[in-house]
């Protein structure tokens, strides 16, 4: 049984030095078989096991992770949450996503220091009001908090954007929604594991899938770098990996590769206290719990695999950096770096069975699935236990390019992430 | 990174536009099911290493092939695709 963390454990482990804290999650061997095998020990992943475990009661289930956990997109993102989507369908989903956060440090007994700061998307031309209003609106009527700010708001929240009258992106307003913010990535992964192994799920690291076990046409487990494992059924949920492992099943995705980069100055004394997306640059940037500037941008122009950023893009989205805040231009850049991302042409993910049996799919989060990593769990592991979907993951099967029931989030929200 | 336009030489990465992967379009149109339709419109093939891509060069508009290895990102080869006869 996992330790209870608790203030009285932090003060009892201080007085003898921090020799007794106990392992987080045991390093688990792979067992013969499971009833369920996730593939891809990220959030998704992660959480989807501890569903299944909490949820649905089942316990025999492991986790199987090529690296280390969190050490794919989930360890790599830049960590805002939201759900200030367009489409009903969206918010639904992500909106489940945020309700399952705001009481996550809780139920996993780890703090994942979500932060609701703010989102607020600055918008600088008339169209682009419109665009903000008309979201501000659609959030409303889906039930999500939004607020329509002008130009007042914008400069009373945000001191150092940029205000001179020659700047090329004078802030004419925006949308604000106060329950986005930002969450501690590591913790989420961390977390989730630590909870999942509690209840029996077995975690194992640096165990790469190769393939599929198929029988009768069917997916009856995985072949992995410590040898076959049995299942009853497979989730996989491996984010820019999907269209190669799920070659090795037959099956084609609508994904596209990308890598999608983020980079991090030196830390600073506090300045900014909300998340901020700047839709004249495409930069969005926060601020770090340890004072650090937090700033990403666009995708590569270029599809890739490469974990790391093209310099064109950095380029691009540092000097709509200093475009935004021209202060932030003196600071020292400390780290940049990239993940793989997994990119669907309406920007919204595939949640559903495969079409081979026994297998599940949950991938295609794109540039923005860390903030759905409670509900992307919650609704695959839903789909293992039960074989069929929740009703919230219904839309997102991929049968929708079938029948042409996309749900174009680039298109509705106007933003990529 | 220098990408080959055939018909202007290395230009710069920013000048281009990735379009998709080659692949034959299904015909006759009315007699092309929707799942195969549904495949030549949003399926990839997404391979990490060799891949051939259709690029176009915004500066002339000229559309080709490009082989890249999308795992290092180094450019393997450009071709221009045959003139439909
Ligand atoms: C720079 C950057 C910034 C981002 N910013 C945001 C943001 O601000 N907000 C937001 O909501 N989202 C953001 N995202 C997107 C978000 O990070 C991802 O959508 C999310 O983390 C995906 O989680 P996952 O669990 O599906 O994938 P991952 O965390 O990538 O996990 C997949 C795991 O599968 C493993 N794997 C792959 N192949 C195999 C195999 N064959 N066998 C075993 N294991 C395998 C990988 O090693 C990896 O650990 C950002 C992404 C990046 C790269
Ligand atoms: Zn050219």
């Amino acid at each position: 049984m996992t330790a209870r963390y608790s203030a009285l454990t932090i003060l009892r482990q201080g007085l003898t030095g921090h020799k007794g804290w106990p392992q987080a999650w045991r390093k688990a061997r792979p067992k013969p078989a499971y009833d369920f095998v996730i593939v891809g020990g990220g959030g998704h992943g992660l959480a989807t096991a501890y569903y299944l475990a909490r949820t649905h009661g089942r316990r025999s289930v492991a986790v199987i992770e090529k690296g280390w956990i969190g050490g794919g997109n989930t360890g790599r993102n830049t960590t805002a949450v939201r759900s200030n989507y367009f489409y009903p369908e969206s918010v639904a989903l992500y909106d489940l996503a945020l309700r399952l956060y705001e009481g996550l440090s809780r139920e996993l007994n780890f703090n994942v220091m979500l932060s609701q700061r703010g989102i607020l998307n600055v918008a600088h031309t008339p169209g682009q009001m419109e665009i903000a209003a008309r979201l501000a609106n659609a959030m409303q009527l889906n039930g999500v908090d939004a607020e329509l700010w002008g130009p007042d708001e914008i400069r009373k929240r945000l001191p150092l954007i940029s205000q001179s009258l020659d700047s090329r992106y004078l802030p004419n307003g925006g949308v604000f929604h106060p329950r986005g913010g930002t969450a501690r990535h590591d913790a989420v992964a961390w977390g989730y594991a630590r909870a999942a192994d509690g209840l029996g799920v077995d975690i194992v690291e640096n165990c790469e899938v190769t393939g599929f076990v198929m029988q009768n046409g069917a997916c009856v487990g995985v072949e992995t770098t410590l040898g076959e494992i049995r299942a009853g059924a497979v989730g996989v949920a491996v984010a820019g990996h999907s269209s190669r492992l799920m070659a090795k099943a037959g099956v084609r995705l609508p994904i596209h590769s990308y890598t999608l980069q983020a980079m991090v100055s030196e830390p600073t004394k506090p300045c900014l206290d909300t998340v901020v997306l700047h839709l004249g640059t495409g930069t969005y940037v926060s601020q770090s719990d340890k004072g650090e500037i937090l700033i990403g941008g666009g995708l590569d122009r270029v599809p890739s695999y490469g974990q790391r950023g093209n310099p064109p893009m950095q380029e691009i989205i540092l000097s709509g950096l200093t475009e935004m805040f021209p202060a932030f231009g003196q600071l020292k850049l400390m780290r940049q770096w990239g993940g793989v991302v997994d990119v669907v042409p309406d920007s919204s993910p595939l949640i559903g069975p495969a079409p081979v049996p026994g297998l599940y799919l949950n991938c295609g989060w794109g540039t923005g699935g860390f903030k759905a990593i409670p509900a992307g769990g919650v609704l695959l592991a839903h789909l293992l236990a039960n074989g069929s979907h929740h009703e919230i993951s219904r839309p997102f099967d991929l049968d929708r390019f079938r029948t042409g029931r996309l749900i174009d989030e680039a298109a509705g929200s106007g933003i990529a992430h | 990174m220098l990408f080959p336009c055939p018909f202007c030489g290395p230009r710069d990465e920013t000048e281009f536009h990735y379009v998709g992967e080659p692949k034959p379009r299904p015909e006759p149109a009315g007699t092309v099911g929707e799942a195969d339709w549904a495949d030549y419109l949003y399926v990839n093939a997404n391979p990490r290493g060799p891949a051939r891509e259709i690029w176009l060069h915004l500066a002339c508009m000229d559309m080709f092939v490009m082989t890249r290895d999308t795992a290092t990102n180094a450019v393997l080869g450009a071709e221009t695709p045959g003139r439909a006869s």
